[in-house]
């Protein structure tokens, strides 16, 4: 029956197809004007999100009865750095937060000197990349106020955030903009749920830039800096995920 | 340029008529790909927290209502683990998506295509009807010879549910699981009772979409795979005669 072997030849070209068009998906990205087409995906959805919403809206805080039983851990756990495990085995009292680049007032900031600050406490809901989320309550400085306290720079654009850790033998860091760093809800978190920061979670001070998923919010923090660009740091594509996995920079999605 | 005949004016098998407008074409292959890249990539995604929950929160402590298997790589774009470019693959394709079905219903209200084939009616539902259309079904038979060109009522019925509800639901689910979107447009969130219930709406609705996209396939097959592919193609289409 040709109508028969016709539809058989369909089927299996179908399929074939299907399979060549997946297989096709890995062999098209290797292209790099594919790839950076397709990474224009992620200019397209921070334009659109700028665009059609307001940039100053706040993330939903949750009540206390809304809050994970169970905050899971990712990421680094623990520096395990010799540097690191002394300083914790201190309480951290020998921790300084350093705030230079473009300030006119560069810092060294004490743990004390930190919580002695005017605090905001969030709860807040956490959105890992991986897909899961869980509810924490963060306190700590507005960072915005920290920066203020630095008199950061009119040339400044980014705040870069050093970390303790590192992953594959690379240092951990992020980066977020202006507008982002004076969010009321960005904060140098050093509580959470009502307890002094833990180590897994990134004691003894961790950003929380609520509105951006899970690998913006910089654990171990070290020191802040002030840039005009974010090239010439790292790989200069403003994190760790961003320079070694080609996670998006605006991690808003 | 009959579209859809009258049904005094059938015409006779064998001949051809023009089915499908230059939009409805273009949105269909535009569509399957993103569609197709979507469900691949996102089978990716899924890959890197394979649990799905009810509520606000939900990770590794908490209940999952669904532990979905770990996606093959023979289904899943890259071919290997890559959170990463999944992720790039399925929000580049989520634009295409979306914006590709906006401008697929402009059109289709603008030529009426919309109004005139895919319209329900309320006879179209009624028990008796749709047992006859099951039953015609079953016996391969998907055309009215009255009115070859329209669309049967569970045909129709699949296109709007396609059309109308899991595509758009899919886009609106997807959005609810942008951080920033969630601050932004809260409502949207809470419509579908957190975050990670529309996470698992976004994947139940993937799930009937893939199930549609099955049937329709296996459909062309049955209806008859060169005449469907080519009305697609060139909205050409071949009445067919009694066998089909």
């Amino acid at each position: 029956m040709s109508v028969l072997l016709t539809r058989r030849r369909l089927v299996t070209g179908g399929a074939l197809g299907a399979g060549a068009l997946l297989a096709g998906c890995d062999r098209a990205i290797e292209v790099p004007a594919v790839r950076k087409i397709l990474f224009t995906g992620e200019d397209m959805q921070r334009g659109l999100h700028r665009a059609l919403t307001d940039r100053g809206a706040l993330a939903r805080e949750f009540s206390a009865a809304e809050v994970s039983p169970i905050f899971r851990s990712n990421g680094t756990r623990d520096p395990g750095t010799p540097a690191y495990a002394a300083m914790a085995a201190g309480g951290f009292a020998s921790w300084r937060l350093a705030v230079t680049g473009l300030v006119n007032r560069p810092l060294s900031l004490s743990l004390a000197q930190l919580r002695s600050m005017p605090a905001r406490t969030q709860i807040t809901r956490h959105d890992c990349v991986e897909g899961w989320s869980a509810i924490g309550k963060w306190t700590g400085p507005m960072l915005g106020n920290v920066l203020k306290l630095a008199d950061i720079r009119r040339d400044a654009r980014y705040i870069v955030f050093r970390c303790a850790d590192s992953i594959g033998g690379h240092r951990y860091y992020e980066s977020i903009d202006l507008i982002d760093a004076f969010h009321p809800q960005t904060i140098l978190a050093w509580g959470m749920n009502d307890a002094p920061l833990d180590v897994a979670h990134g004691a003894p001070v961790r950003l929380r830039v609520e509105r951006q998923l899970g690998y913006k919010h910089a654990k171990y923090v070290m020191g802040i800096e002030a840039v005009a660009s974010l090239a010439g740091i790292g790989q200069g594509k403003g994190g760790f995920w961003e320079d070694w996995v080609d996670y998006d920079w605006y991690a808003g999605i | 340029m009959s579209s859809l005949a009258e049904p005094t004016h059938a015409p006779p098998p064998g001949r051809s008529v023009h089915r499908h407008r230059l939009a409805t074409r273009l949105w269909h292959w535009v569509n399957a790909i993103a569609v197709f890249i979507m469900i691949g990539s996102g089978l990716g995604i899924s890959n890197a927290h394979p649990r799905l929950y009810w509520g606000q929160y939900g990770a590794n402590f908490d209940t999952a209502w669904l532990e979905l298997p770990r996606w093959p790589g023979w289904l899943t774009i890259p071919g290997h683990y890559d959170l990463a470019l999944s992720r790039r693959w399925h929000l580049f394709f989520a634009l295409v998506m979306a914006f590709a079905l906006l401008a697929f219903m402009i059109a289709s209200l603008v030529n009426r295509h919309f109004q005139r084939d895919l319209r329900v009616r309320r006879a179209d539902v009624t028990p008796r009807h749709l047992w006859g259309d099951l039953k015609a079904h079953l016996t391969f038979r998907f055309h009215d010879p009255e009115r070859p060109g329209a669309y049967n009522t569970l045909q129709k019925l699949s296109y709007v549910l396609a059309i109308f509800v899991l595509i758009p639901l899919l886009i609106l689910t997807g959005l609810a699981l942008s951080p920033g979107m969630d601050a932004a447009w809260p409502w949207l969130t809470e419509l579908f009772g957190g975050r990670q219930s529309a996470r698992s709406i976004h994947f139940i609705a993937m799930a009937l979409l893939s199930g549609f996209v099955i049937v329709h396939l296996a459909l062309v097959i049955l209806a008859g795979p060169m005449n469907e592919l080519r009305s697609m193609i060139t909205g050409w289409w071949r009445v067919p005669g009694d066998a089909a």
